[in-house]
């Protein structure tokens, strides 16, 4: 067994112990609460997996945490601890709305590219200012992009409220976009096929997540551009030995987080409610964190960790609808936990799993060089 | 048979797979001022660490004053009356002279009635032992030496009647140095024990009453420094015969590749840290900046290789010329021809958690030939990557392994691999050697020769004065942010260098 | 117009409390070199513990012993993460303000069933304005009797700690041997070990502090300034208090002075809105002016944080776990 397969096992190990300490602690709140932990896992697995309908919504709320988990990610490669997906968001979905309610007479496939364009300029700006502060001025951005969740807040409130609400229409609320204009739904992707599926909100963004995920992987890890990226992540006075302007690259890193923040708009706007809502995003950038950090802040491992938000998410609504006392915020507290032990205490097991791993990988080698004797 | 004031038994200390200190004895006798020497890397400075409680010995005893003790902290150290003056001054930068002394002697809540107590206190010992420093002065407003001193003051103030010296001289002139030499006489005098780490010879020979060697690890040797010499204990030292000179032919200068003119940098916080440096480097021949670290060196190297803007002045290199309105970054000065070894390779030449493959292109990852329309060669990089490794011996040559896993001699060795396989017309190289075993400096020595002699231009920076000595051609000394003057490396001595590294020019000396 | 001043600077202190309390609090933590952007999550779970504790038990005074406790026990999760285990102190904090978000919420829903709030507390059970003496009999005394009757006296105790907090930090930062150590920590713990003091014990005996001054904020929100919490009460008010400790250049003073500077934003909102809104008419529509109303504070966060308010110095080895092996 090489070095790497030897990291890779014990980065997978302390994942996993990470995930299940959270998991537990949060079992003993339920059962703290006079709740049934167990019966409470039974109705979220259930509530996530157990038919149709549940399994769609699942891979929707999936597709959300796919972007915000980059939108995360690709600031922590560059050093950058960006919690304003939320904002990034929040912006880049109303880009996405504009586009629609603007352009709903023209075609889909002319209407999808400029709604992901108009979602990274937008969204991109929202995470570049910060950006540029942190670049330029100094400032931390985990305070700057916290702002900027408040400021986009208010704006979107006063948008929806006097701008884009129709008149005579009550609540805070562009109007619908013509139908023209939606994403496919997933059953109806399925039906070009033949395929008969349960109608969820879950919609083509899906697939396009899917792409985010391997530009991302290619960007960081094969371009010149990604390589900057990380070195200046890593050790920024190298960097700037080697050339790379760290300024420059963390105003990119954070204009690339809010593109890819964005593009939640696409999946909650343009994909499932047609019209520009309050607080579309509301903790979905917040979850970006925890799904990138649980992750590993690499694609494959986004993808695992949006998926088991996912399911928290979906099963955990479903729980809170069963149990009374179980409120749907537990997803919050989980997330809060997973941050703290696979972000904050990452290496509390450390040792010990590699201690671990080392005897089992002994025991391999000693098979090995046994084996040929056995043989001879 | 006089008192010992420490005895070391047996002491291991491992870090990780490393092992710093492998069944290390030492006995060292009241009174007198015991030299502890060997190379970077050696162990000299785990081991006083262990005995100054800064780390915890995996095995063995310690006794001090013929008492078996055991230290587990410094807390415990300062108990058992050891002190210790470290290579990196313990002090904080903000505080005065005093608050770092009261630093934890503190007693009772309110800080004002220890400060007046502790001030009466330290001025006695001041005088007892000829160590004058303005108590009230911030410790950043004082030259090093002065620093030096205060580190000195605080073990007393603690009781020490062991104190511990790491590398003090690498940061002194020689002729502070010589001074301090005074002052540890002094203490002797007074019936302190004094341990005095070092890797120079000269020192040892100069000032100790008897040494120990250390070489990877492990003591070798022990010698009354009056029936030892130098050769003897360079040879311990590094387990074979040492040529103390590099062998070089005489320079053949040609054209002028670097042209420095009226550059001055002040600092963020705006300290003129360069003033009015003006030279030249021409093919062929190696410049050596020498000088006491923190003397300007660093800032002027920044400048030079772009990693920090200039402010005013001019640069001339090969055909281009940078004015602050033209200024240019890294990367144009690595167009420009010029190779950079950094002094730190650690924070600055490597991005010490990536692969060597990725580090062998660090400066250089735009180059057309590692690059694809979008994504990178990878395996061209590779390619290129163990080409050079394998030039460069560096070791292991594997490709993929993580940059920290190498040793600190094949992390340079990277680095100088990447830099000079590039066939730059000018390097520019700071403190090449700079936490480097012997063999590494031999071979990184001779490279920079070979650059010499196939008609480059090199410009060495090290405080290093052997180094600027052995390889250098003409040598340039800084101090103050000014270059003191200009000596051909033919005419060179250790006293006149010295002289000009303490701000003396040759006029008045 | 000496009313409305009077009036917006009684509104002014009422709301600087929070901040002020948070500020200190994340003064100790920072000045020993342990970052703290989780004054937010100490804020809001001491909101919800006061309130809670302060309902079942009818005394407000319970609410902030509670509240205290809160803080703590989140300031030592911090410490063993980012003290003892050495873990990223940015990420912790994030970590313990999210698991505070969805704590009291969980926590409160369970209990109250309420969507996120707590009951209304009864005047027993809350901090109420003290009626300083002579207030009524000096309040005729043209100047200072308005200054003392109205802007001194009838505030609750917890206004009155707080503007004793400043002080104290002051004094325990720099006046005593304590904070002697605490201010060598944050400039270069190595320094500190060698010469035998713990550095991770200073850190954690700050964190107490920290913890101490972080859940008062909050119970000051849910049992002084409100009587009951509701979810998300603190609204980013830990963040503002960290703005106004970097701006202060970590010292108690002008931290304070920040703070005063937010809440003087704050009132003049609530009390000029209507007034600037017919000031402005026909030029800037009224939900624009009241929007760039509501986003000031964090506007202003934004340009303290930028530094075009003077250059701000952190202690050196922020964010730095200290460690001796190499």
């Amino acid at each position: 067994m090489n070095e790497r397969r030897t990291e890779t096992l014990v980065v997978t190990l302390v994942t996993f112990t990470n995930l299940f300490i959270a998991f537990f602690i949060s079992g003993v709140v339920i059962w703290a609460l006079g709740e049934d932990p167990w019966f409470a896992l039974k109705t979220l697995l259930y509530g996530a997996f157990g038919y149709d309908e549940a399994l769609g919504y699942t891979l929707y709320y999936t597709t959300n945490f796919i972007f915000t988990g980059l939108a995360f990610a690709i600031g922590f490669h560059c050093g950058l601890f960006n919690i304003g997906a939320e904002g990034q968001a929040y912006i880049g979905g109303l880009a996405v709305g504009l586009i629609c309610l603007w352009l709903e007479n023209w075609p889909l496939w002319l209407v999808f590219p400029l709604a992901v364009s108009a979602s990274i300029i937008f969204g991109g700006i929202w995470g570049a200012i910060p950006g540029y502060l942190k670049g330029k001025r100094g400032s931390h951005e985990v305070v700057t992009t916290i702002m900027f969740n408040f400021i986009a807040s208010v704006i979107m409130v006063d948008l929806l409220s006097h701008v884009l609400r129709p008149d005579g229409q009550m609540s805070p609320e562009s109007r619908d976009f013509a139908e023209r204009v939606w994403v496919p739904q997933m059953h109806e992707i399925f039906e070009w096929f033949g395929i008969q599926i349960t109608q969820t909100p879950l919609n083509g963004t899906f697939f396009f997540a899917l792409l985010c995920l391997i530009l991302v992987w290619r960007f960081i890890w094969y371009t010149r551009w990604g390589y900057e990226i990380r070195t200046v992540g890593t050790n920024d006075t190298a960097a700037v030995y080697a050339g790379i302007s760290v300024s420059r690259n963390i105003i990119l890193a954070m204009a690339l987080c809010g593109g890819l923040a964005g593009f939640v708009g696409i999946n909650e706007i343009m994909g499932s409610s047609h019209r520009i809502m309050l607080n579309f995003q509301a903790g979905i950038g917040f979850t970006g964190i925890a799904v990138s950090l649980i992750g590993r802040n690499h694609p494959l491992g986004i993808l695992l960790a949006a998926l088991l938000f996912g399911i928290l998410y979906q099963g955990g609504a479903e729980l809170s609808f069963e149990v009374q006392a179980i409120d749907r915020h537990l997803v919050v507290l989980i997330q809060g936990l997973v941050i703290l032990f696979a972000g904050a205490l990452e290496h509390l097991f450390r040792p010990q799993i590699e201690q671990f791993v080392r005897i089992i990988t002994n025991v391999e080698k000693t098979e090995q060089a046994v084996s040929p004797t056995v043989n001879n | 048979m006089t008192s010992l004031a420490i005895e070391l038994t047996e002491i291991n200390k491992n870090f990780g797979e490393v092992c710093a200190n492998k069944n290390v004895s030492l006995k060292i006798e009241s009174g007198t001022i015991h030299g502890i020497i060997g190379e970077n890397g050696a162990g000299k400075s785990t081991l006083m660490s262990i005995l100054y409680g800064f780390y915890q010995a995996d095995s063995g005893e310690i006794a001090v004053k013929e008492k078996p003790t055991v230290i587990r902290s410094a807390h415990d150290a300062i108990l058992a009356g050891i002190g210790m003056v470290h290579q990196h001054f313990m002090l904080i930068d903000t505080f005065t002279v005093l608050e770092n002394v009261v630093l934890g002697t503190e007693t009772g809540f309110s800080l004002k009635e220890s400060m007046q107590a502790s001030a009466r206190e330290l001025r006695r010992i001041e005088k007892d032992y000829h160590l004058e420093v303005d108590i009230n002065a911030v410790i950043n407003t004082l030259p090093v030496g002065l620093q030096q001193r205060v580190e000195i003051l605080k073990a007393l103030y603690r009781g020490a009647e062991i104190l511990i010296l790491d590398e003090p001289t690498g940061v002194l002139t020689p002729q502070e140095a010589d001074h301090l030499f005074r002052i540890l006489d002094e203490l002797r005098e007074q019936g302190k024990t004094v341990i005095f780490i070092t890797h120079k010879l000269r020192e040892i020979m100069a000032i100790t009453d008897n040494v120990s060697v250390m070489r990877q690890g492990e003591m070798v040797a022990h010698r009354s420094t009056s029936q030892t010499n130098r050769e003897e204990l360079a040879e311990l030292m590094v387990g074979r015969k040492v040529l103390l000179r590099v062998e070089k032919a005489p320079a053949k200068t040609g054209r002028m590749e670097l042209k420095v003119e009226h550059l001055n940098v002040t600092d963020d916080s705006g300290v003129h840290r360069v003033k009015d440096v003006c030279f030249e480097v021409h093919s062929g021949e190696i410049v050596g900046i020498a000088g006491v670290s923190g003397n300007g060196q660093s800032e002027l190297m920044d400048v030079i290789t772009g990693i920090k803007p200039l402010q005013n002045g001019q640069i001339q290199i090969n055909d281009e010329t940078i004015t602050p309105a033209l200024s240019a970054d890294a990367a144009a000065m690595r167009r420009f021809g010029m190779a950079h070894v950094p002094e730190d390779r650690q924070r600055r030449g490597l991005v010490t958690s990536f692969s060597a493959n990725e580090n062998i292109i660090l400066g250089y990852h735009k180059d057309p030939a590692y690059n694809g329309f979008i994504e990178m060669d990878r395996n061209a990089i590779i390619q290129s990557c163990k080409k050079q490794m394998k030039h460069f011996d560096v070791r292991p040559g594997n490709p993929f392994l993580r940059t920290s896993l190498f040793s600190g001699g094949n992390q340079q060795k990277l680095v100088v691999a990447r830099e000079l396989e590039r066939d730059p017309s000018l390097l520019v190289v700071g403190q090449p050697t700079r936490g480097v075993d012997i063999g590494a400096i031999e071979f990184i020595h001779r490279q920079i020769i070979a650059m010499r002699d196939a008609g480059k231009a090199v410009l060495l920076i090290s405080v290093e004065l052997d180094e600027i000595l052995s390889l250098s051609d003409r040598i340039l000394v800084m101090f103050d942010g000014q270059i003191m003057g200009e000596i051909l490396a033919k005419d060179a001595n250790e006293r006149e260098i010295g002289l000009l590294m303490a701000g003396v020019r040759k006029e008045a000396a | 117009m000496w009313t409305d001043i009077i009036v917006i600077l009684d509104a002014t202190f009422r709301i600087s409390v929070p901040f002020i309390l948070a500020a200190m609090g994340g003064i100790f933590a920072e000045r020993s070199g342990v970052i703290d952007f989780g004054l937010e999550g100490k804020m809001l779970g001491g909101a919800f513990v006061a309130a809670t504790v302060a309902h079942w038990t009818q005394s407000a005074w319970l609410g902030l012993l509670g509240a205290i406790g809160i803080g703590i026990v989140f300031s030592m999760m911090h410490g063993y993460a980012s003290v003892t285990k050495r873990g990223n102190q940015v990420v912790s904090c994030v970590a313990i303000n999210i698991f505070a978000m969805g704590l009291t919420v969980v926590l409160a829903n369970a209990w109250f069933h309420m969507g996120g709030q707590t009951p209304q507390l009864p005047k027993g059970a809350r901090f109420l304005p003290i009626e300083l003496p002579f207030a009524d009999a000096l309040s005729e005394v043209p100047i200072i009797g308005d200054i003392y009757s109205k802007l001194i006296s009838g505030h609750s105790v917890l206004v009155y700690i707080a503007f004793l907090a400043v002080p104290f930090t002051a004094w325990v930062v720099f006046k005593s041997s304590f904070g002697l150590r605490l201010r060598a920590t944050g400039e270069n713990p190595l320094a500190v070990d060698t010469t035998g003091i713990s550095v991770n014990k200073t850190r954690y005996q700050a964190l107490i502090l920290n913890g101490i001054l972080g859940g008062m904020s909050g119970a000051y929100l849910s049992t002084a300034h409100l009587a009951f919490f509701v979810k998300d009460m603190s609204a980013g008010k830990g963040y503002l208090a960290l703005a106004a400790m970097i701006v202060g250049k970590w010292r108690p003073y002008p931290a304070m002075f920040a703070c005063l500077l937010f809440s003087i934003l704050f009132a003049t909102k609530d009390k000029y809105q209507h007034e600037m809104q017919i000031m402005m008419q026909g030029i800037v529509p009224a939900h624009l002016l009241n929007s760039f109303l509501e986003m000031s504070p964090y506007i202003l966060t934004v340009v303290f944080l930028a530094g075009f308010v003077g250059k701000a110095v952190a202690p050196k080895a922020i964010g730095q776990p200290f460690s001796k092996e190499k």
